[in-house]
C-alpha cells in the first residue's frame, strides 16, 4: 500500500495504515481507487481520481456524482472509525450531500472529513469535497453513522433468510 | 426504437460511462422508469457481511431520480444535482438491487424527487432519497 517509513512497531498500530488496509479490503472502494493521505484523531484527508468511466455526463466530461457519494460515504465513516479508541465497524444511517458546483473535469476531487461527535450508538461527521482548495468547494457532506454496526451479526449475516 | 424521448433518455443513461461501471440497467413501462443494478462484487462495502457499499445504492437511487426527472420534464438532457439526502434502512444485500423515482414537483427553477431502492420486496426498501434538482429547461436557457 505505502512504502513511506513508518516509526510505529508494525503497521496494525499505524492509523494510517490501518486505514489504508480498511479501504484494500472494501472493493467499491478498490474499484474507484480512492486514497486515504492523512489521519488525525477523528479527522481523515483522501482522493479519489477521475477515470474515465466515472464520467456523469458525456457531454462535460464531469465526474457522476455517485463517485463523489461513494467516496464521501467511504471518508465519512473513516473519520468516525478515526475518532475511536477502539474501532470498530460502522454503518450509514443518513447522508446528506449538498452540491455547490461541477467537479473539473479530468482532475481527482480531494475531501476532508471530520467526525465531530462521537457517541455510543451515532458518530456525527462532516465533509467538505475540493479540487483546490477547501474554501472552493465542490460539495459538502452531513452524515450519521450507526456505531458498532456488525455487533451480534456474524460474517455471511446477510447470505442467510431470516425471519 | 428510439423514438420518444423517454426511450432516447432511457437509452441515454445505458451510454454514461459511471451507469455502465455500475452495471445499471433501464427498464421503461409507459412514463415509469425502474432501474436495475445487478449484483457485481465491485460494489461491495462490507465484505464480512457481505453487504452493498451504501454509495453505491446513493448513486443508483441518484440516477433514478435525474433520469425520471428528465423524463418528467421532457428533457433530453440530465438535471442538475443541487443537494440530495439518503436514509439507509437495511443493509444492501449480495444480490440485485432495483429503483424507481417520483418526481414530487417541477418548480419553475428547481425540482424536488423522491426515490426508492430494493432487492427482493418492494415493501422493504433498503434506501430512500430525496432530493433538489435544477428544472432541465430552465437550465438550459440560463
Amino acid at each position: 500500500m505505502s512504502d513511506e517509513p513508518t516509526s510505529y512497531a508494525s503497521p496494525k498500530d499505524d492509523p494510517l495504515q490501518r486505514v489504508r488496509a480498511m479501504i484494500q479490503f472494501t472493493p467499491q472502494a478498490k474499484a474507484l481507487g480512492m486514497e486515504v493521505t492523512k489521519i488525525e484523531p477523528a479527522r481523515v484527508w483522501g482522493l479519489v481520481p477521475c477515470r474515465p468511466e466515472f464520467v456523469g455526463d458525456p457531454e462535460t466530461g464531469v465526474i457522476a456524482g455517485g463517485v463523489i457519494t461513494t467516496f464521501l460515504d467511504t471518508l465519512c465513516g473513516t473519520a468516525a472509525v478515526a475518532a475511536m479508541e477502539h474501532p470498530t465497524t460502522v454503518a450509514t444511517i443518513d447522508l446528506r450531500i449538498d452540491y455547490m458546483r461541477p467537479a473539473t473535469p479530468e482532475r481527482a476531487v480531494l475531501a476532508e472529513a471530520h467526525c465531530y461527535k462521537l457517541g455510543r450508538s451515532v458518530a456525527f461527521v462532516r465533509a467538505v469535497a475540493y479540487d483546490e482548495t477547501p474554501d472552493n468547494p465542490i460539495a459538502h457532506v452531513a452524515a450519521a453513522f450507526m456505531v458498532n454496526s456488525n455487533n451480534g451479526r456474524k460474517f455471511g449475516a446477510n447470505l442467510r433468510k431470516k425471519k | 426504437m428510439s423514438d420518444t424521448p423517454q426511450q432516447r433518455v432511457t437509452a441515454a443513461i445505458e451510454r454514461v460511462p459511471y451507469a455502465r461501471f455500475l452495471g445499471i440497467r433501464a427498464e421503461l413501462k409507459g412514463d415509469e422508469l425502474t432501474l436495475v443494478m445487478p449484483f457485481s462484487q465491485h460494489l461491495v462495502g462490507n465484505p464480512l457481511l457481505p453487504a452493498l457499499h451504501g454509495g453505491v445504492v446513493g448513486a443508483l437511487l441518484e440516477v433514478t431520480a435525474l433520469t425520471q426527472l428528465a423524463i418528467a420534464s421532457k428533457s433530453e438532457r440530465f438535471p442538475k444535482t443541487v443537494d440530495i439526502g439518503i436514509d439507509y434502512l437495511r443493509s444492501g444485500k449480495p444480490i440485485d438491487t432495483f429503483a424507481r423515482a417520483k418526481v414530487v414537483k417541477i418548480g419553475r427553477r428547481i425540482a424536488n424527487v423522491q426515490a426508492e431502492a430494493w432487492q427482493g420486496e418492494k415493501t422493504q426498501p433498503i434506501a430512500t432519497l430525496h432530493g433538489h434538482f435544477m428544472t432541465p429547461e430552465v437550465e438550459e436557457s440560463a
